[in-house]
């Protein structure tokens, strides 16, 4: 379950943990997520028989998700592969699906704003952070969502402006937001750091 | 009330300015000569004669080029008017309060006739005259809350109440003190209040989030907020940062008094009857440094709050850039005299 940290808009992500109840369990990892579901799933066979898996990974990981023995496992080429598989899935799946979401931060964002878009409560996805601590940013002046987003400030895929990378997220849009580093002083850009946490 | 609305601008060339009776109703927010951020919520009554608290909403002199200046930003961006679709009935609840109280408290100005769910509102000032089915969205021109906020001033959010908390899933927000419906849209009281400092740890959210759940019906409260604006523009919204930003390094010594504003939010909520939501409204009131100091009072206190206002708040409400230029002008006009206590006027 996702909770919020009291007074953060900043989403925690709790860890992968099976939901006993629930009648079917779709799962969704890219990289180093395979191995949180490898972590959940691994002793579950009675669940697993009703498990539909997608990943977006490298080739070792991929293998031994697929012999962990979900009804359904799928490996995609890639994330956008993925995110139009999983499109198919919600266009056909039935209540009472559980879902489950491990990589990065970034992914984890995307999956839960399209979940949403199917009518998938954001509070109800069970999620476990794995690998870098990229963000998925929103350009608070042109919208543009950039994934992958290591450093702050960057430069926004959209505008092009030079984006501080404010610690405030939004479930619906699953982003930070990036405001303008040198609105008031046009040229006056920082150093970039990593984002670490 | 008859009110005679200037015309003046929000953008560009800046005409905006205060005539001397808006300067003394202006909602000078502070009681004491600190500030620190507190739970400060208070019924809200009806105050003092021609104050900006006489009536529930307050229409004044600059209500028409608001609504100009409302206009265009929708025109540019209509994503600053958002609304959820299980927020229609929340809608109609707004359009009804707000056209009850303006058609009661200014009808020398706006006039609302009532048979049943055929309505009949006109508005003089923006020449409106629009029969329409109360509860049926085809007999409007714009969804209800977008109507009846393109014509009525201050910024508006609808908050549903569930799980235990409230939810901004509506606005229409287009005179923001540097915030965005956009983002916050579908956020909770706690998420939306994240970027605040200092105010978490004093339990300031929890406490009013608790207080505002238990808001009855025919009670609304109010509270004040402030900041402060270079040159009179409404629309400091992150959207347009990026356009607005460089005008806080336009500031010298001798523009402080023109250019320099305090902004103070009269902010106020109600519980609404049928779909038992809640409005925020935040009306936005601007004063010049010049105009500021035409009450002695004001200008000796906004000194010595401006001075020690915590360096966390400066920071947050942006005014680290000319903070200082702004103290030291208005030292010129703080004698040292005892401020009485109290928001008014001496
Ligand atoms: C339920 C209606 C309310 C809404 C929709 C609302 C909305 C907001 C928003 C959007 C911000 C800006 C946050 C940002 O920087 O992104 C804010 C700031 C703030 N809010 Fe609220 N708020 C509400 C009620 C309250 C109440 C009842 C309090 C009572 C103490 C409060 C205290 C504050 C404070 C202290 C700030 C910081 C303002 C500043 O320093 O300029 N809010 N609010």
């Amino acid at each position: 379950m996702i909770t919020t940290s009291t007074f953060d808009s900043r989403p925690a992500y709790g860890g992968l943990s099976l939901d006993e109840r629930a009648k079917s369990h779709l799962v969704v990892a890219e990289g180093d997520g395979a191995s949180a579901v490898l972590d959940a799933f691994e002793d579950a066979p009675p669940s697993l028989a009703r498990t539909t898996l997608l990943y977006a990974g490298p080739d070792g990981m991929a293998v031994r998700l697929a012999i962990l023995g979900a009804a359904e496992f799928r490996r995609t080429s890639g994330r956008l592969d993925l995110m139009n598989r999983l499109d198919e899935v919600f266009a056909t799946s039935k209540m009472g699906a559980r879902l489950y979401v491990a990589g990065t931060e970034s992914f984890i964002g995307e999956v839960i704003a399209k979940a949403a878009t199917y009518g998938v409560v954001p509070q109800s996805v069970i999620a476990e952070q794995r690998g870098s601590l990229a963000r998925r940013v929103q350009c608070v002046h042109c919208k543009h969502v950039d994934e992958e987003v290591t450093a702050t400030p960057y430069a926004c895929g959209g505008c092009g402006q030079s984006l501080f990378v404010r610690d405030h997220f939004s479930r619906r849009h699953a982003a930070f937001q990036g405001v303008r580093v040198d609105a008031e002083v046009p040229g006056e850009i920082p150093a970039a750091e990593e984002l670490v946490q | 009330m008859t009110l005679h609305f200037k015309k003046e601008t929000f953008r560009d060339d800046y005409t905006f300015s205060n005539s001397p009776e808006a300067i003394r109703r202006f909602p000078f927010p502070f009681e004491k000569d600190e500030y620190m951020y507190s739970v400060n919520i208070e019924q809200h009554m009806p105050g003092p004669q021609k104050s900006a608290f006489e009536f529930p909403i307050d229409i004044d002199e600059h209500y028409v080029a608001e609504m100009e200046d409302r206009a265009k930003v929708l025109a540019q961006d209509p994503g600053r008017c958002q609304s959820l679709p299980h927020m229609i009935t929340a809608e109609w609840d707004l359009l009804e309060l707000l056209m009850e109280s303006m058609s009661k408290h200014y009808p020398e100005h706006f006039q609302l006739t009532r048979d049943g769910d055929d309505w009949r509102w006109v508005n003089k000032p923006l020449g409106v005259d629009q029969r329409f089915v109360f509860g049926d969205v085809s007999t409007l021109p714009y969804p209800p809350m977008e109507y009846i906020t393109r014509q009525c001033q201050g910024d508006f959010a609808l908050l549903d109440q569930r799980l235990d908390n409230l939810w901004m899933d509506a606005g229409v927000i287009t005179a923001q003190a540097d915030w965005s419906l956009d983002f916050d849209i579908g956020m909770n009281f706690m998420e939306w209040h994240a970027p605040v400092p200092l105010a978490k740890d004093m339990g300031i959210f929890e406490r009013a989030l608790k207080f505002l759940m238990n808001l009855q019906q025919g009670r609304p409260v109010r509270r004040l907020n402030w900041t402060m604006t270079i040159n009179p523009r409404l629309d400091t919204s992150p959207e347009n940062y990026d356009k607005w930003g460089v005008e806080r390094t336009t500031v010298t010594p001798e523009n402080v008094g023109n250019k320099v504003h305090l902004r103070v939010e009269l902010q106020a909520m109600w519980r609404l009857p049928r779909s038992n939501a809640i409005v925020f409204s935040i009306r936005a009131y601007m004063i010049k440094m010049e105009e500021l100091v035409t009450v002695p009072k004001w200008g000796r206190r906004f000194h010595r709050v401006l001075r020690d206002v915590k360096p966390e708040l400066a920071e947050y409400k942006g005014l680290t850039r000319y903070r200082q230029m702004t103290v030291d002008w208005l030292s010129k006009h703080d004698d040292g005299a005892p401020t009485s206590p109290g928001f008014a006027p001496d």
